[in-house]
């Protein structure tokens, strides 16, 4: 597997900083198709960026970010757009557009980017949203909804296209310890049964050693650990081994 | 001072972006339709106010000057002229700068700190499009009609005034209110409103949609997009008037 043969998502040499302070400095790694990815680190160390630059809703100072064929730092327009309906986003608090109820929420990608008649439309938003246990909230805003429904709702969102990459930006921060663990299910039934490729950024390592195939820990902008979960907690790092001693 | 140029460099370009994206398909006709609601059906009952309560403070401070002088029978002329070629656009432009440049400032400066905007993004769909084009339209569309408004309501709290005080009937007052009044009276100054409403739009949409300083952004978003759109509009307000006199050089009269 290379990173740019059509079949996997990867970084190469990605550096990126904001003025003075640089937060990611040469990193490189790489994704099978259909595999889980979760990102570890303290705060601060560059894991929301890290996705955020696979979304290109940042631009790196430097080195290739490639999502399939594509090196998305040489994308914009139509073609961005195009490699972006491969992906799902589920923002840390799940930024749902609170001016809309969830129902439009869910919509508004459906009917501009799909050719999708009414009917289908809502036959989409009542199974995605059964899927993540909504179906009786649809018409509510996101001021009405708790912290674990704004989740669900958010993933609804993310995957109401039907994305073959899913990326999760701290999926269970601020709830509690079963709504956490009922959004993982969420998140491991996407790649069992629809085979999505998942990257998520976690401080939760419970979550993290249920939910990923390899782990990858990031410390001051480095990579410091990429391995599956057993090989990564063998390592000698102090880091490494004090994030995941929960 | 650079950054004062930079500053006025950087919202013209975004100001022209959103007149270039406004004729690129997809059309955002729904959003528009939802802004021009919010823009213009939500500020009309202010505007209508204030129009009617400042038609019937300037009837009360001009009567009594005009009496002396034996000049009564101009007031409704004088309030019809006062409030079509000035107050009326100059009101609404401030409040309107008010209302709804603060409220765009802080909408969309608290979709960016909620990354509510990275999620349109994310979906692939233009976010400046989305909500950056729409309010500016609406903001220039819905300002010279919330002026007609304005103007209207100010001859209305005019008559009531002046009736209280002469019992004037309502024809002979609108009868004299329009004497002198010709239609460059009235279109040069209500669709330089147009202009106010592009210029409120443009700046508060700018100073949200750019803003990057999480909750702290949103209240100075906000503050901004009302000082700076009021400030503008009334140096563009002298500037537009001197064109106006040079097209229309019998309103000068």
């Amino acid at each position: 597997m290379t990173v740019g043969d059509g079949r996997s998502i990867g970084f190469q040499n990605v550096s990126k900083s904001f003025g003075a302070k640089q937060v990611l400095r040469d990193v490189s790694f790489q994704i099978r198709e259909g595999e889980a990815l979760c990102i570890l680190g303290r705060s601060g160390t560059g894991k929301s960026v890290t996705l955020k630059l696979l979304m290109s809703l940042l631009k790196p100072d430097h080195g290739q970010i490639w999502i399939e064929e594509d090196d998305v730092t040489q994308l914009d327009g139509a073609q961005l757009s195009r490699v972006r309906r491969k992906m799902g986003f589920l923002f840390q608090d799940a930024a749902l557009f609170d001016s809309f109820t969830l129902y439009e929420n869910l919509a508004l990608p459906l009917s501009r980017l799909t050719a999708k008649p009414q009917r289908e439309i809502d036959d989409v938003i009542d199974r995605v949203l059964e899927s993540v246990g909504l179906a009786g909230d649809k018409s509510k805003l996101p001021s009405e909804l708790s912290g674990g429904m704004r989740k669900r709702a958010g993933l609804a969102r993310a995957l109401v296209l039907e994305p073959r990459i899913l990326l999760a930006d701290e999926p269970s921060s601020g709830l509690d310890r079963i709504t956490a663990s009922e959004i993982d299910e969420l998140l491991l039934r996407q790649k069992h049964e629809h085979k999505c490729t998942l990257i998520v950024v976690t401080h939760d390592v419970r979550g993290a050693r249920r939910l990923a195939d390899r782990l990858l820990v990031l410390d001051h902008g480095r990579l410091i650990a990429d391995g599956p979960i057993r090989e990564v907690e063998r390592s000698t790092d102090e880091v490494v081994r004090h994030l995941l001693s929960e | 001072m650079p950054n004062a140029f930079e500053a006025t460099g950087e919202i013209t370009l975004f100001g022209l972006r959103a007149l270039r994206e406004l004729f690129r398909p997809p059309y955002e006709t729904a959003q528009i339709r939802r802004q021009l609601a919010e823009v213009g059906s939500k500020s009309l009952p202010l505007v209508v106010a204030c129009g009617f309560a400042l038609g019937a403070v300037l009837t009360l401070h001009t009567r009594r000057s005009l009496v002396t002088f034996g000049a009564a029978a101009w007031i409704p002329t004088i309030q019809a002229l006062s409030f079509f070629l000035e107050i009326g656009p100059l009101v609404t432009g401030l409040l309107v700068a008010g209302r709804v440049g603060s409220g765009i400032g802080a909408v969309l400066s608290n979709m960016r700190a909620t990354e509510q905007i990275d999620a349109i993004e994310a979906l692939s769909i233009d976010s400046f499009k989305f909500l950056v084009v729409p309010r500016i339209v609406a903001c220039t569309v819905a300002l010279p009609l919330l002026t007609i408004f304005l103007d209207f309501s100010g001859l209305a709290g005019g008559f009531v005034s002046e009736y209280a005080a002469s019992q004037l009937s309502p024809r002979l007052y609108m009868s004299r209110s329009f004497a002198a009044f010709k239609w460059s009276n009235f279109y040069p100054p209500t669709l330089k409103t147009a202009v106010f409403g592009f210029i409120i739009g443009t700046i508060s949409a700018f100073l949200g949609y750019t803003t990057n300083e999480g909750a702290r952004g949103v209240g100075r978003a906000a503050t901004q997009s009302v000082v700076l759109s009021s400030l503008i509009i009334i140096l563009i307000d002298v500037l537009l008037i001197k064109f106006i006199f040079f097209i229309f050089p019998e309103t000068a009269l």
